[in-house]
């Protein structure tokens, strides 16, 4: 404070300190109900955060266009240097695709054909609502981000947010143009999961390490590393056999994934929106790029 | 005499400053960055700010400022709302009733006491946040931030003290 020693003044100060100990204390006290209050989960605090969200989310898309720009020209320069490598791989890649592309075709006849000798019906369908990162803003206690996307793109809570290369996390919290996702490794995360080619149903727990754990396996399974996971589909919630990881270590009956995404070189990410229906009004979304559609 | 409305505002303008800057910094901090474990070991620039302003300027880091600069972090980081509200409440509430030793020593000496303020910081944020999710979370990270803030504190100083030189000279 600046020491203004006049007359009133001077007497004012001992009561400007119990006001200023007052709100202190009052605040403190705010603070920890707040904690408390949601500990409880209140709709309110959940509501609250959202609206934040959705005012925080522009400021950060046009704060995080320079940063992007210099990650864009990084990348460049890294393909470049590995331009002919990357051909010769690709080239490889590609002959082994084409054999793999006859066989997709086999199936996909097959598979129609069993289809209506069996007269199934088409299974959920899931679109896809693509978003940007904007923040990236957990702490050293949660690993969440925030999305470009939100109710009114279709995103809704609970939903599958993937990369190119797996499941990312879930949301978990949904604004107008923003929403927050819980990614795989945080401590509350919990994904529902299967170990691809047998048919071992578990749970994915995070634990703010970067390798989730899968809990609550039979006991009588067997899984070793290099087993994939994917999502079970189990609980009605999000879409089965999306890839999630690789199980790198079993030990004690503790399964360690490594997830196929890799947090540090995310930028967009998909939103998987999973229904028994279709959605009748599915390419109105402003944002909305349906690049997934039928699967 | 009694200050025209250009000088009101001027005045508001300056008390507000602190407080939106610390918000600013809370969003370049949140911005990804695509660096690998940068978000779980991101500085703490709201403590470097509180310590600062309270120490040099405590009239315009008053504890609602500390509050709502807690409660924004809390909300972006998608954590316990209340909790950084609440760290940087004691942080302010300390800073400002031990400013008298730390305020005209030379900088290492801030930079000292810097050091102190953050740990107790994060500490407690560590120890809040245990309690909160009822889990054990690793110690290690909580401590590479605090070494990262503690590193990052000059750089911090140099951009408050510019500041708080600009506006003075204006206000």
């Amino acid at each position: 404070m600046r020491s203004r020693s006049f007359g009133v003044l001077r007497l004012a100060q001992p009561v400007k300190a119990a006001a200023q100990r007052f709100a202190f204390l009052l605040l403190a006290g705010t603070a920890a109900a707040l904690l408390i209050l949601g500990k409880a989960d209140i709709a309110l605090i959940e509501r609250f955060r959202s609206e934040i969200g959705d005012v925080v989310a522009p400021v950060l898309s046009v704060l995080r266009q320079p940063v992007a720009a210099i990650r864009d020209v990084i990348g460049q320069a890294r393909e470049l240097a590995n331009l002919r490598s990357e051909n010769v791989r690709l080239r490889e890649e590609n002959s082994r695709l084409h054999e793999w592309e006859e066989a997709a075709r086999r199936y996909e006849r097959d598979n129609a054909s069993l289809r209506r000798l069996l007269k199934v019906t088409n299974g959920p369908l899931s679109t896809f609502v693509s978003a940007h990162i904007v923040g990236d803003s957990g702490s050293a206690f949660v690993r969440t981000m925030l999305l470009d996307a939100g109710g009114r793109d279709g995103v809704e809570k609970g939903q599958a947010v993937v990369s190119e290369a797996g499941m990312v996390g879930r949301v978990v919290e949904v604004g107008q143009r923003s929403a927050r996702v819980l990614l795989l490794t945080d401590l509350n995360s919990r994904i529902p999961v299967r170990i691809d080619g047998k048919q071992y149903r578990g749970v994915l727990s995070g634990d703010n390490s970067d390798q989730p754990r899968v809990d609550f396996l039979p006991a009588t399974a067997q899984v070793q590393a290099g087993d994939r996971v994917i999502t079970s589909g189990d609980g009605g919630l999000l879409p089965s056999g999306i890839e999630i990881g690789i199980v790198t270590s079993v030990i004690d009956g503790a399964v360690r994934v490594q997830p196929f995404a890799d947090w540090h070189d995310l930028d967009a990410v998909s939103v998987v929106r999973f229904s028994l229906s279709v959605p009748a009004d599915e390419n109105d979304g402003r944002n909305n790029t349906r690049y997934g559609g039928r699967r | 005499m009694t200050p025209t409305l250009s000088q009101r505002i001027e005045r508001l303008f300056w008390a507000l400053t602190p407080t939106l800057m610390t918000l600013l910094l809370l969003l370049v901090v949140a911005v990804p960055l695509g660096l690998p474990h940068f978000s779980s070991i991101a500085p703490l620039v709201s403590v470097m700010s509180v310590y600062y302003w309270s120490i040099f300027r405590p009239e315009v880091m008053p504890a609602p400022a500390a509050f709502l600069i807690g409660l924004a972090e809390d909300v972006l980081s998608g954590g316990p709302i209340g909790l950084m509200s609440l760290v940087l409440l004691l942080v302010q509430g300390f800073c400002v009733s031990q400013r008298r030793v730390l305020l005209s020593r030379p900088f290492l000496v801030g930079w000292w006491g810097f050091s102190f303020v953050a740990a107790g910081a994060s500490l407690a944020t560590w120890v809040m946040a245990c309690l909160y999710y009822l889990a054990w979370f690793d110690p290690r990270t909580a401590a590479a931030q605090f070494l990262l803030t503690v590193t990052l504190y000059p750089l911090a100083t140099w951009l408050f003290s510019r500041t708080e030189a600009r506006l003075l000279r204006q206000a």
